[in-house]
């Protein structure tokens, strides 16, 4: 709950994903202004922020690909009282864990060597590129999730449904959704 | 052939002599799950998602392989039998590459719907990502193995209906995969008549028509319902 | 032959291998041929020729000894002496030795009076060592086919059953069913064509229990079998062997071409109505096709898969068939309990387990090697009495049932080895392996290869055996690593129950067994290799 406005405190995560769960959620529309009125929203991936606040919920879209998401989530989870895995990505992988059939080694080396046009090489003693983990993991895998939002992408009414039973109170009905829709 | 009366999930139930309990259920609108069982062909008792639980029995046995008998009593749908079937479909999932997003069957998949009906949302188990190849050397077909379940239903309605036999399993256990002939690249099988038989009763998107994209393709099963009541009573109707 | 014809032949072999000087048994089951048992024979053999023995001192090959570690074991008839790890040079002292040859070769002599041979009561085995597996005339002068002889002159079929019945004899596959009603439902059955099938698909890491009676003494096998064909009305039988069973194959051929050679198989057996045949076939090595239904299939000549019973094989079986599956030890028990009858079987061994049993005992053990003991013999007497205990460490636990069965930890040394008795503290008798585990054996990681060991055999058929076995070794080897956590060994016991519960076969069925027993009795093992971090 936040201080200031009372209202419950909503935060969205972005990790290995193409950010169509993101894209979904800004479906949401003129209901924006009723999220906004429910729950202050204090972290996306549009917000600047140095350390990840204090949240009741977090949507985390993405799988978990590199080091450094792999320490973010876990910040992530220590800081939210309810996390929320939000699309495909994060609850199997998805496409993002595709890249799971190949060495790390082979990924890069086709990303940075045969396929670049420009500058040929893979990135290495920068700190500003992660290290890709050896596989990509759905977000449960590393850190304890409350609840599961399938799909690929979910659609605003189901991201807005969950969001609502959340603000609530009520546990949220995700009975009968598929994987991939 | 005699009659018998069963009760099946408290409703009374009844079912000709020799007739599976999967059948007589299904008549009576009670739907058990199944993925290996598809109606006109043998069946092989191998998802074990029919699984039922007889009173008197220890044992939990598949309801598409047990035939009725006067005075059963069949439970389906169990606490027991629900978390046992959430856990085969997670082990499913686990097993080979699902990638429903991408995938030409994608909501039109039995194997998507049997875990929405599970009420599975997420698979605790670790993917395995096993390596697997995509034979696309059919003019017609293509053969994905990442999303085979191994049900076998190819096989058998290959075999038994339109009797060419062009698939089997090769290898065992996680190492079995469905193979042309003696192994050789679908589009060079001497066997294969091109029916499309296997491509219309496979429930992923294992076996598809080229052509498709991602959720286009739809499967049509009534081909074998005709074809089997024809064959038994003789009656050419659709 | 006639059965006046096989008893001629007794007594006549009976009386030449008196008349003999000596005669030296070579161990020539496979244990013992792999450390030099040929050599060893050829040895003695020459000697005799260079002293002029032949004709007064003979050397013959033999089934397994059963000292195996002490290998390879020769036996010389003349005092009853069994000497241990011989060398040829050595073997040749046995001829015509004299008084320095016999302090040479005392210092090889094993005590037979030691527990290990005085604490076994040989049924199955009474044989193995006795008789020459190649020769038929051995097995003729140490009593046998006189109990086919006798069930087929003397008994109707269901007289034949009867005695099995009221023996209680079991069956020694594993499972423990009861081997008369098995008889008597196949052979209740109107069918006019029914089969007898033989189970030497034996495949347990550390079994080696049917092997040695099929090498040591195959004509018992047969013998049973022909007494089976007899009592339920079949006229084929086979023996489904594995594959890499080499020697027992060969002997089992010779056995077979023999006991057809003198109408002991085939047509007319002992010139009555009965005719019985009996073929092999052979495995190639799928662990799976131990499983009844599967071994159907694969005699077929389909693929090895079982599939779900009932319908048991004495119902349908082989071809669609009734079926008798009996495994080698079962029916090597038949022809004795025909000649002394049910009532002497049944004196032996425990209130629901009768005769004796057959193990393999493996592992870190003083004696490796073959023994037979009554059933209801203590685990303990079989590891520190018979088995010597545990070389220079502390026993720890010891599996039965091989990847079927558990382990079983230090307070149960004391319980009687029988069917119930071992169900119960949650191992199984299975078919006789035994291997025992000192303090070094890291738990989990025995679990860990028993999984992988029935992950590499699942036929993939069913879903929960196919990729449940995966997801457990995946789990067992996160932990072995030193990366699992609570939630893993919660999904391993969830999975446990979904393998036992749902799968196809036994196979799937009791692959989580050692995993659910290590983790009943060594649960402080898993536990202390849980990752700090909690999920990782």
């Amino acid at each position: 709950m936040d201080s200031l406005t009372k209202k419950p405190r909503l935060a969205t995560v972005w990790l290995g994903g193409c950010s169509g769960c993101h894209m979904s959620f800004l479906d949401l529309d003129e209901r924006l202004f009723e999220l906004h009125r429910r729950a202050e929203i204090c972290a996306s991936p549009f917000t600047d922020y140095k350390d990840f606040p204090e949240v009741d919920i977090t949507l985390v879209e993405g799988a978990v690909t590199t080091a450094e998401q792999l320490e973010e989530i876990r910040h992530v989870r220590r800081r939210t009282k309810i996390l929320v895995s939000f699309g495909d990505c994060a609850v199997t992988g998805n496409v993002t864990a595709m890249r799971n059939f190949f060495s790390v080694d082979d990924v890069l080396d086709r990303a940075y060597r045969e396929t670049a046009t420009q500058i040929v090489g893979i990135p290495s003693g920068n700190p500003a590129v992660p290290r890709l983990l050896d596989r990509v993991r759905p977000v449960h895998e590393v850190v304890k999730v409350d609840y599961f939002l399938q799909g690929c992408a979910p659609s605003a009414e189901e991201i807005y449904r969950l969001l609502m039973d959340l603000l609530d109170g009520r546990t949220p009905a995700l009975a009968g959704r598929k994987f991939g829709s | 052939m005699s009659v018998k009366t069963l009760t099946i999930d408290g409703k009374m139930v009844t079912g000709m002599a020799g007739e599976t309990i999967f059948n007589a259920a299904w008549e009576a609108g009670i739907r058990i799950p199944r993925l290996c069982h598809v109606g006109g062909v043998s069946d092989v008792g191998a998802c074990r998602l029919c699984l039922v639980e007889i009173e008197g029995q220890k044992k939990l046995l598949a309801a598409c392989l047990t035939p009725v008998e006067e005075g059963m009593v069949v439970h389906t749908n169990t606490e027991r039998l629900r978390a046992h079937r959430r856990l085969i479909l997670e082990l499913l999932f686990a097993e080979r590459n699902h990638v429903c997003s991408v995938c030409v069957m994608n909501g039109q998949c039995e194997l998507q719907d049997l875990a929405a009906e599970a009420g599975l949302d997420h698979v605790r188990l670790r993917y395995q990502f096993p390596k697997l190849g995509v034979d696309t050397s059919h003019e017609r077909f293509g053969l994905d193995h990442n999303r085979c379940v191994l049900c076998t239903r190819c096989i058998r309605v290959c075999d038994e209906v339109e009797g060419a036999h062009t698939w089997d399993v090769s290898g065992r256990g996680a190492r079995s995969v469905i193979i042309a002939d003696m192994g050789e690249p679908w589009g060079q099988s001497e066997s294969c008549t091109s029916c499309g038989k296997c491509v219309q009763v496979c429930p992923t998107g294992a076996l598809f028509s080229k052509g498709r994209g991602v959720g286009e393709m739809r499967k049509d099963r009534r081909f074998l319902k005709y074809i089997v009541t024809a064959r038994e009573k003789h009656q050419w109707i659709r | 032959m006639t059965v006046e014809e096989l008893f001629e032949l007794h007594s006549e072999e009976q009386a030449r291998l008196r008349r003999l000087e000596n005669r030296i048994y070579c161990c020539t089951a496979a244990g013992c041929v792999s450390c030099g048992a040929e050599g060893l024979r050829s040895a003695i053999a020459a000697a005799i020729k260079a002293e002029g023995l032949e004709g007064r001192v003979e050397v013959c090959g033999s089934g397994c000894l059963g000292l195996c570690s002490k290998g390879p074991l020769v036996r010389s008839a003349a005092d009853g002496a069994l000497y241990g790890e011989l060398p040829p040079e050595e073997g040749a002292l046995l001829v015509r030795p004299n008084p320095i040859d016999r302090q040479r070769l005392a210092a090889k002599r094993l005590d037979t009076n030691a527990p290990f041979f005085a604490r076994q009561l040989k049924i199955v085995l009474a044989n193995s060592g006795q008789v020459d597996p190649e020769r038929l005339a051995d097995y003729i002068a140490a009593g046998g086919y006189q109990a086919l002889a006798k069930a087929v002159t003397e008994m109707t079929p269901q007289e034949v059953i009867e005695e099995i019945k009221r023996s209680g004899l079991r069956g020694r596959g594993g499972a423990g069913y009861p081997t008369g009603l098995k008889w008597e439902l196949v052979a209740r059955q109107p069918s006019p064509v029914k089969y007898v099938v033989c189970n030497a698909d034996e495949g347990d890491p550390g079994a080696f229990m049917d092997r040695s009676v099929l090498e040591g003494d195959p004509h018992r096998v047969l013998e049973g079998m022909a007494i089976a064909g007899y009592a339920v009305g079949a006229q084929q039988g086979y023996i489904y062997v594995r594959g890499e069973y080499g020697l027992a194959i060969q002997r089992l051929q010779t056995a077979i071409k023999q006991a057809e050679r003198e109408k002991l198989l085939g047509n007319r057996v002992f010139e009555t109505g009965f005719q019985f045949r009996v073929d092999l076939r052979i495995g190639a090595g799928a662990f799976v096709c131990g499983e009844e239904t599967a071994l159907i299939a694969s005699i077929e000549g389909k693929r090895g898969q079982p599939r779900q019973r009932p319908p048991y094989p004495p119902e349908s079986g082989l071809w669609e068939k009734p079926t008798l599956i009996n495994n080698v030890e079962t029916f090597a028990n038949v022809p004795p309990i025909i000649t002394e009858g049910g009532d002497w079987f049944a004196s032996i061994g425990t209130e629901t387990s009768k005769g004796t049993k057959v193990f393999a005992l493996a592992g870190k053990i003083a004696h490796t090697g073959l023994i037979e003991v009554p059933m209801g013999t203590t685990l303990r007497t079989i590891v520190f009495e018979i088995g010597g205990g545990v070389p220079g460490g502390k026993f720890k636990a010891a599996q039965t049932g091989g990847p079927s069965g558990g382990c079983i930890p230090e307070q149960f040394l004391d319980v009687p080895v029988d069917y119930e008795s071992l169900t119960n503290i949650g191992s199984m008798m299975g078919s006789g392996g035994l291997i025992v585990m000192d303090e070094s054996s890291d738990m989990v990681d025995v679990a860990r290869f028993f999984m992988e060991f029935c992950m590499d055999e699942s036929c993939g058929k069913c879903i929960p055996c196919r990729a449940g076995t995966v997801q457990m070794h995946d789990i067992l080897s996160r932990l072995t690593r030193g990366e699992g956590t609570a939630e893993d060994i919660r999904l391993l016991e969830e999975l446990g129950a979904l393998l036992r519960e749902t799968s196809l076969c036994g196979l799937g069925q009791t692959a989580p067994n050692p995993v659910m027993s290590t983790l009943r009795y060594f649960r402080h093992e898993y536990e202390a290799k849980l990752a700090s971090g909690g999920r990782q």
